[in-house]
């Protein structure tokens, strides 16, 4: 287990760092000038060369690089261009709405999705298995912006149950949460399904049998602690892309979290909230499959305990 | 259908025109065709017969674990504690698993589930279905464990399947089937899957336990070098059908089914004589395309036109003790011939 | 991690195949021939529908705006889908949309495909460190979120088509370099390979004229199924504005300039989306069918 993990962390960090330079490399290797795609197309060429200055793009590149390389570990992002304060502390004040909303996602997909494919596994090539195959494919191809808008038009506006946008309890969650959580169901429960059909074939499921347990124990626990493995895996990561997801949904609902922070501090070319932001989500995701990896070494007790 | 045991009492379990179709990509093929045999208390039979003979689905048959839906019991009764099971619902067929009929699988690695600690796994039925308490049920798996011969017992109980070898593995599936002391235990190919030394152990053991229970014991195998010390019966299986049965001994001196004949004559000796392996001529039968008669025909050195035209009945074979039974048109001839050479 | 299973205790043929639609062929075949006839009617709209209903991107007639659809216009015409802010009739947008989109997609898979590609058959085909340096490129780029390494490219490249295509093709070249190198891996071992080399082959043309052709099928699986998210990622980049410019009415510029009139002209932000849903479910249903067809130990992807 210990190397197993040792494994994971050092790639965990490589990627950070992967995630880092290509940051870097993509701001300062791109046609057209930085510093000029900050200030926009009518800044003078006094402006252009002072902010050049004093961004380092004067240097040589891996001159560059280094600095960057300091600051990103200082948290160091420079200021908002907008708001007059330090990138990164915006970003990070704006993270726990963002959090907040992926976490009710993922809750909200667990409980649908593992439990709709479990639900079809069990009723498998028969109607209910149909039905939620189909809702699987839809939810799939849905695009989330449009779900959205949909789910505001006819939950907000129509039918006047729930608020249409902005921060807040329950009944402001529950459509951004669901909106985010739709593509993440359907996989869970294509892999629920197929990944108990598979374990059900499995031989220790007829030795559970053959000890005269009755079906129901034989798939909770025995087979379904089996296929589990796996889906943890996958809920994973999809959890790190529901911060990616996140970005649109913010945008659709007003939510205001960090996707959103990100989204207008684009169209407003505040490029050090950008690079801020991009990094933080890409660290969150990272190290959520960090947590993944540890978690499925640990639910897995052949890695547990090694081979 | 004759009787088939040697004893006076009434038999434990029997089995009478046993029949098993599965629907393949292939067409449907008839796994067990008509198989009956009866089993006494305290009696081991040893079930003997190649790849695709039907000796493990009729074990399967016997415990309700016939995969379904391609596989389907069309016909037959299987007598047991004065019911035919195959009348009763398949929840109450399942109780008697464990604590009536159990099994010992061929591949222990497979078998046993392998997130769950094998303590767990053997102490499961008391829980499940004795009510026993999780302390309970781990005290009774480590007299279990230490009863089948695992050393240390109070230590592995909270390994996990993958943390043995492959004899303690088996060991560990023996101890679970024992758990609530099953009347019938079916071991399917207990130890196709293990060295040779740690063969003779687990049959050891198995005789141990089948004394010390008083349990009847059906010993499914294509190697009869295995079981020979074990079995009191044998009965050989081929093409889903019963080629011959009887007491072990006698099969052996007096084969009367050419595919038995066959059969010894491709055991290789250790001890003895080097003479050549003499295997037995063509190749095993596709079930999907068997031809009329005696399925054996093909590869038989005895046939005539008789065994292309009728299917032979399982008959007590002439000049030998009424239990001794051989699906053969030419039964009298197979043993004389072979009792000569 | 291995849960390879000893193949059942039961001297039989294999465990029982009650996992596969029950139809088999028939129903394979229908659903093939039901996505491609939808794919194909939308492939139609696309090249013809501009034609026939001109859109014209700068065209304004505030006469005719925010009518619902089945309205008939005061210039005679009929709006079958209403129309938008602007006056401009939603169907010929969407058509010009198909188009947009469809384009978009097809050039993406096209140089994500050409790309990944040949990163898979050089990785597989020659191993190596170059098949570790691809493989942990792949690794870190599928670790990072893509719709978000899309926005970061796209945010500093601006909003064109071109630069859409090109930031979707980085997202996407990974998942063809993987699906074609495992097929190089497992496939570069096999008899009639071996054969060709003996007899004298060359590198080049053992790859091209004996691998290649057996790796298309799932090459081609992984495509279908691709064009799908591709085309839904563009319409989010649109609709975040970082797609295609605001100019051009991709269903995704179209849905995100419908948000604002919700209330008094929903057709506008709806419509579009319904029709993005069903091209999309199609090639989902379509790489589905393929993927029976050809090989089901695909599924994961």
């Amino acid at each position: 287990m210990t190397a197993y993990l040792i494994r994971r962390i050092v790639f965990a960090l490589f990627v950070l760092w992967g995630a880092v330079t290509i940051v870097f490399l993509v701001l300062r290797l791109v046609p057209g000038d930085p510093a000029q795609l900050i200030l926009g197309s009518d800044a003078t060429a006094a402006e252009i060369a002072a902010l050049r200055t004093q961004m380092g793009l004067d240097r040589s590149l891996p001159v560059q690089y280094g600095h960057y390389l300091g600051d990103v570990v200082r948290f160091d992002f420079g200021n908002s261009y907008r708001y007059h304060r330090d990138a990164m502390g915006l970003v990070l004040d704006r993270l726990p709405a963002t959090l907040q909303l992926a976490v009710v996602a993922m809750v909200i997909a667990l409980v649908l999705g593992i439990g709709l494919g479990v639900v079809a596994a069990l009723r498998v090539n028969r109607f209910a298995d149909r039905v939620v195959s189909v809702f699987a494919l839809l939810s799939q191809s849905m695009p989330s912006f449009w779900i959205g808008i949909v789910f505001i038009l006819v939950f907000a506006r129509q039918l006047n149950w729930l608020a249409s946008g902005g921060r807040g309890g329950l009944d402001r969650l529950i459509l951004p949460g669901l909106t985010l959580a739709l593509p993440v169901i359907a996989i869970l429960i294509r892999l629920t399904r197929s990944g108990l059909l598979d374990v059900v074939h499995e031989n220790y499921i007829q030795t559970a049998r053959a000890k005269g347990l009755g079906e129901r124990v034989v798939i909770f626990p025995h087979a379904i602690r089996n296929a589990l493995i796996p889906i943890v895996t996958v809920a994973g990561i999809e959890f790190g892309k529901l911060l990616g997801g996140a970005v649109i949904v913010e945008t659709v609902f007003s939510w205001p979290g960090a996707g959103r922070l990100l989204i207008d501090s684009i169209s407003a070319r505040d490029y050090n909230v950008v690079q801020a932001a991009i990094l933080l989500i890409a660290a969150g995701f990272v190290a959520i499959n960090l947590i993944v990896d540890v978690l499925y070494g640990y639910l897995d007790p052949r890695i547990r305990l090694g081979r | 259908m004759a009787a088939t045991t040697s004893v006076q009492a009434p038999p434990l379990l029997s089995v009478r025109d046993l029949t098993v179709r599965f629907r393949t990509r292939a067409g449907t093929i008839t796994a067990v065709d008509g198989v009956s045999f009866d089993l006494a208390e305290g009696e081991t039979l040893a079930v003997l017969g190649e790849t695709g003979s039907g000796k493990s689905v009729t074990a399967q048959a016997l415990m309700g674990l016939v995969p379904r839906p391609a596989g389907r019991i069309t016909g037959g009764e299987i007598h047991y504690g004065g019911v035919d099971l195959l009348t009763r619902p398949a929840a109450e067929r399942r109780r008697l698993n464990g604590t009536d009929l159990a099994m010992v699988f061929q591949d222990p690695l497979s078998s046993l589930n392998p997130v769950f600690r094998v303590g767990t796994q053997i102490g499961e039925p008391f829980r499940r279905r004795r009510g026993a308490s999780r302390a309970q049920a781990r005290r009774k798996a480590i007299e279990l464990m230490e009863r089948v011969g695992i050393p240390a017992a109070a230590r592995r109980v909270d390994d996990f399947p993958h943390q043995f070898s492959g004899g303690m593995r088996q060991r560990v599936m023996i101890a679970m089937a024992l758990a609530l002391q099953p009347k019938v235990l079916i071991a399917d190919e207990p130890t196709t899957a293990l060295d040779v030394t740690v063969q003779a152990q687990i049959m050891a053991l198995l005789a141990e336990l089948k004394a010390e229970h008083r349990m009847s014991m059906i010993m499914i195998t294509h190697d009869l070098g295995v079981v020979a010390g074990v079995a009191d019966r044998v009965m050989i299986m081929y093409a889903g059908r019963v080629a011959e049965t009887g007491p072990l001994r006698e099969v052996y001196e007096a084969a009367g089914h050419p595919y038995t004949r066959g059969l010894m004559a491709s055991i290789p000796e250790v001890s003895g004589q080097r003479d050549r392996l003499t295997p037995i001529p063509g190749s095993p039968p596709d079930l999907t395309r068997l031809p009329g008669g005696c399925p054996f025909r093909p590869r038989c050195s005895f046939a005539t036109d008789v065994c292309a035209a009728e299917r032979p009945a399982l008959l007590p074979v002439p000049t030998r003790p009424a239990t001794h039974l051989a699906a053969c048109h030419h039964a009298e001839e197979v043993v004389t011939d072979g009792v000569a050479g | 991690m291995d849960r390879t299973a000893v193949a059942p205790a039961t001297d039989l043929l294999p465990p029982p195949d009650d996992v596969a639609p029950k139809a088999g062929k028939p129903l394979g075949r229908l659903r093939i021939i039901g996505s491609l006839v939808v794919i194909g009617l939308y492939v139609l709209a696309a090249i013809f529908g501009p034609i026939l209903l001109k859109y014209d991107s700068v065209a304004t007639d505030l006469g005719a705006r925010l009518k619902p659809p089945g309205t008939t216009l005061p210039d005679g015409s009929f709006a079958v889908f209403g129309t938008d802010q602007v006056g401009q009739d939603v169907l010929a947008q969407m058509m010009q949309g198909a188009r947009v989109s469809i384009t978009v997609g097809v050039a993406t898979l096209l140089l994500a495909g050409i790309i990944g590609v040949a990163a898979g058959l050089a990785a597989g085909y020659l191993g190596g460190w170059l098949d570790a340096v691809l493989m942990r490129l792949g690794d870190v780029q599928l670790t990072f979120p893509s719709i978000l390494l899309a926005i970061f490219i796209a945010s500093i490249l601006g909003p064109s088509v071109v630069n859409v295509v090109i930031v979707l093709s980085i997202s996407n070249w990974v998942t063809f370099a993987r699906v074609t190198r495992s097929q190089v891996l497992s496939i570069k071992e096999r008899d009639f390979v071996d054969a060709a080399r003996t007899l004298g082959a060359r590198s080049w043309h053992l790859v091209t004229r004996t691998i290649l052709p057996s790796a298309i099928a799932p090459i081609l699986v992984v495509a279908t199924v691709e064009l799908g998210h591709v085309i839904l990622a563009e319409a989010s980049l649109s609709f975040l504005g970082l797609g295609t410019p605001a100019s051009t009415p991709s269903w995704g510029v179209t849905i995100a300039n419908g948000r604002d009139y919700l209330s008094n002209a929903w057709w506008i932000s709806t419509i579009p989306g319904i029709f993005l849903a069903i091209l999309v479910i199609s090639f989902g249903v379509l790489g589905d069918a393929l993927r029976d067809r050809f090989d089901p130990r695909l599924r994961s992807m």
